[in-house]
């Protein structure tokens, strides 16, 4: 048995310890805006906070999480990631889609650390998440137009 | 993609006239839903209801359409809805869009003859038919407002969801949605005149984007879980071809969570309570594989096959006097290519949920081409197509690879059912590595081009290509490939609309027993790399600019040189680039598309980088101008990133490949700033899904030659060093 803290709720989930937390949040609590991309760390689909540094959950443990403060897409708020989900939006970012959880993850952990990030920060800070769409192009602009939203 | 099929089933099954009278139902409590009827002998051709929903319109205003296409990331669901919107002269606030049901006739692709998304043909073959279906449901909340306030229906008017009359009154959809159920439809609804259009051609946002944002439930298929599901991974064999000789699922079987693990005719599957059980146990399985029918070539061996059939004629594909041509040149350019397998590496893992209670099938994914899953699963569970249902779920990204004409998932996916035997949902998920390693890929080719060229001007091209044809031993192969020709082998050079003399074309299609696919933009993934890459050639070779030497071949196809005036008026193209920068222009037809892009790179110790592309597209009628800027955005992404460092191997027929480690896909700091310009026009839309990808690896590899004096001619270009 396994307790986690997950956007503020504590839960008690049957699992191995080596189960990762992405399966966790996916299966055992149906939390399934979090995605599966990869399962090694290589595409950024599965990132989520904890203790608000963004995170691969594919490659940490349900027992590396425990005791920490894990915060999903479902739940993620504040200014940054307000200012992220409107720029996303105003800018059209997504096509598929299906990367977008963990873009705003990223995207919104870069900007509480640095409310204005030059073109080189964010691809530092995004490289790791992946697009097959591509949308990297648009993804850049709606990060600077979201420091722009949090500044104003 | 699979525009080739559309004159194909044409053929064979002569043109449908019939198209569907409008129909109405709804009433209390469900409001008005404006659909589709068919005659009677469509009745009895598919045996069912005829009623066929595309708009429902519910009592509080909330306007809903049913798309009979996949969204796979391309827009298309928006689009229809744009076009239902304009009609109805609906606000965007009270839009919403769902997948169709699948059915063969009523969701039916008009140009397929069945339905299915792919070809970039969804907005080209709807344009009409979503549009009809809005002006009705309009006609008749207008006719139920004329009706209600006694006024004339020539006296209202309709505007961003309000219905209005001169008079004060006002309403919305929702309160005469009711009403407008009960009345006739009109037998041909009056359609706008496009100067009387709101929205298409301006900008309407992506009704799906607020959902991608928040991370919705049940969204994609992967979020799909059904009560009391099991899940299924498969260990599939590791070699084309090669199947099952023995397994020990001891270890396997232990591991918690495990139900069971089952031999199937497509490998070992491994049942589970929950995904991460499955795939932690089919680690532990011991199998052994039986090789004797596999493909156990390395992909160095058949390259080199390739080229030694690249020396020797082929399949003619396309007649000419060549040899004439070419003794008439000055200057002859002679150019070898080789192009890898590629996957499609969709964010989204192929995943499926089915539920087979033995006399019906329910399926939970992106599917793509509804009615092959249809059909091959019901074959698989010897049922009827009619009684497989599927729900079809956003796709995260297919690129060709949903639509197999197998129906390959689907297939595994009812097999997996048939065993179980129980009437239990199964979900079976492909991990990133069964999806590198799964086959299904661009295939490989090799071309050999050799061409001249005299007073700027063409004499004379011939052009050999090996490579794996697609259709060949599917069931479309009497209609796709005929005289030996797969028309996708060759497309974009046979068929060039450059005005070339004396050019002959041929072909050698190879067996490989690797199974191949379309892949986003098909034959044209190659042909226009060659074709582009010899056309900077020919005019350094005559002393022309390229963009020159192009619109001095282009004297009959406007459309194609407008896109490359266009691209390279805005790119700058006849000002000097700036210092460290060099420039490489391609232009592409495609899916009845055309695109040039202008690519501006650096080079840095002779690694490339693409700084900023310009591109250009007349795509007729831009339906949604900030999707079709979108798509060329990311479609020339998601070439780049394939000519860069993509590719599929094999050492004795093993996928060396696995993971995004091993195919890395492309990344932001790759992404080049890109601008995209649209050409206005009055022709009906077409494609745009894929036109955007032909062009860039040609463009950029035009630059790298302007740079370096070398294009490079083997793909991708990481085997060069050059990224």
């Amino acid at each position: 048995m396994v307790q986690l803290t997950v956007n503020g709720q504590t839960h008690d989930i049957d699992v191995d310890a080596d189960t990762p937390l992405l399966w966790a949040l996916r299966d055992e609590l149906g939390m399934t805006g979090t995605k599966f991309g990869c399962g090694l760390a290589l595409c950024g689909a599965c990132t989520v906070h904890i203790d608000g540094v963004a995170m691969r959950s594919c490659q940490t443990t349900v027992e590396d999480a425990e005791g920490t403060e894990i915060t999903t897409i479902e739940a993620i708020e504040g200014k940054a990631a307000d200012a992220v989900r409107a720029a996303w939006q105003e800018i059209q970012v997504p096509q598929c889609g299906y990367c977008q959880s963990g873009q705003i993850m990223s995207a919104t952990a870069l900007l509480v650390e640095n409310a204005k990030p030059t073109d080189e920060d964010i691809d530092t800070a995004m490289y790791g998440n992946a697009c097959r769409c591509a949308t990297y192009h648009r993804i850049r602009k709606a990060i600077h137009r979201a420091a722009d939203l949090m500044e104003a | 993609m699979l525009h080739h099929l559309e004159k194909a089933i044409e053929a064979t099954n002569p043109p449908l006239t019939r198209r569907g009278f409008l129909a109405v139902t709804g009433g209390a409590g469900v409001g008005l839903i404006v659909g589709f009827s068919f005659p009677r002998g469509a009745k009895a051709a598919t045996g069912d209801d005829q009623f066929n929903p595309f708009v429902m319109i519910d009592s509080d205003g909330i306007v809903t359409v049913l798309s009979k296409h996949l969204d796979k990331g391309q827009g298309t669901a928006t689009g229809l809805a744009t076009l239902v919107a304009e009609e109805l002269d609906a606000s965007v606030e009270q839009m919403r869009v769902e997948h169709a049901p699948a059915h063969p006739e009523v969701y039916k692709n008009l140009l397929f003859g069945v339905q299915g998304t792919g070809g970039s043909t969804a907005i080209a073959n709807s344009f009409e038919q979503y549009r009809k279906a809005g002006a009705a449901a309009k006609a008749m909340l207008v006719a139920a407002a004329a009706d209600s306030w006694g006024v004339p229906a020539g006296e209202i008017t309709v505007a961003n969801g309000t219905i209005t009359h001169g008079s004060g009154k006002s309403a919305t959809f929702g309160d005469f949605a009711e009403a407008a159920s009960g009345l006739e439809p009109p037998a041909e609804p009056t359609l706008k005149t496009p100067d009387q259009w709101v929205y298409i051609g301006k900008d309407f946002p992506r009704l799906d984007i607020p959902n991608k944002t928040m991370g919705a439930p049940r969204t994609y298929g992967l979020d799909i879980d059904v009560e009391n599901r099991l899940v299924a991974v498969i260990a599939r064999p590791p070699k084309f071809g090669a199947v099952l000789k023995s397994v020990d699922a001891t270890e396997a079987k232990a591991v918690r969570g495990v139900v069971d693990v089952r031999e199937t005719p497509v490998g070992v599957a491994v049942f589970a309570e929950s995904t991460w059980p499955a795939i932690k146990a089919r680690d532990l399985l011991v199998m052994e594989w039986d090789d004797s029918n596999a493909e156990t070539r390395g992909s160095d061996a058949i390259l080199a096959e390739f080229k030694a059939l690249a020396e020797t004629p082929g399949a003619v594909a396309h007649a000419a006097d060549y040899e004439a041509g070419l003794a008439e040149a000055e200057t002859i350019v002679e150019m070898d290519y080789s192009f890898p397998f590629l996957a499609h590496a969709p964010m989204e893992p192929l995943d499926i949920t089915i539920l087979f209670d033995g006399e019906t099938a329910t399926l939970w994914t992106g599917s793509q081409i509804q009615t092959i899953d249809q059909g091959a699963t019901a074959a698989v569970l010897e049922i009827t197509p009619d009684k497989v249902t599927i729900n079809t779920q956003w796709a995260g990204g297919s690129f060709g690879r949903r639509a197999t004409t197998n129906a390959d998932y689907a297939v595994e996916a009812a097999l997996l059912a048939k065993i179980w035997g129980e009437a239990r949902p199964i979900k079976v998920v492909w991990t990133r590595e069964d999806d590198i390693k799964g086959g299904y890929y661009r295939p490989m080719y090799v071309h050999k081009a050799r061409a001249g060229v005299k007073d700027g001007k063409i004499t004379g091209w011939h052009h050999r290509i090996v490579g794996q044809s697609i259709f060949t031993g599917t069931a479309f192969e009497s209609l796709i490939v005929q005289d030996g020709i797969d028309h996708t082998s060759v497309e974009g050079i046979a068929d060039t609309t450059y005005s070339i003399p004396n050019m002959q074309v041929e072909l050698h299609s190879p067996p490989v027993g690797v199974p191949p696919l379309w892949w986003r933009s098909v034959g044209h993934t190659h042909t226009a790399y060659v074709m582009e890459t010899m056309m900077d050639a020919l005019a350094k070779a005559a002393g022309v600019d390229p963009v020159e030497f192009r619109l001095a071949h282009l004297g009959n196809d406007p459309r194609k040189a407008g896109v490359l005036k266009l691209a390279a008026e805005k790119a700058g193209w006849t000002e000097p680039v700036g210092a460290g920068r060099h420039r490489g222009v391609a232009v592409h037809k495609s899916f009845n598309s055309y695109v040039a892009e202008i690519a501006e790179i650096s080079m840095n110790d002779g690694v490339v980088k693409v700084e900023k592309v310009v591109a250009a597209v007349d795509c007729g009628i831009p339906v949604n101008p900030d999707n079709i800027a979108g798509q060329v955005e990311g479609g020339l992404g998601f070439g780049l990133g394939a000519v860069m460092r993509n590719e599929i191997t094999f050492t004795d027929g093993e996928v060396d490949q696995a993971n995004f480690d091993t195919y890395e896909p492309l990344r932001i700091d790759d992404m080049p700033d890109v601008e995209v310009h649209i050409v206005p026009s009055t022709e009906p839309p077409t494609g745009i899904g894929e036109p955007g990808t032909p062009p860039i690896g040609p463009a950029v590899a035009n630059a790298i030659g302007q740079a370096t004096g070398q294009t490079p001619t083997e793909l991708p270009w990481s085997k060069g060093g050059l990224v």
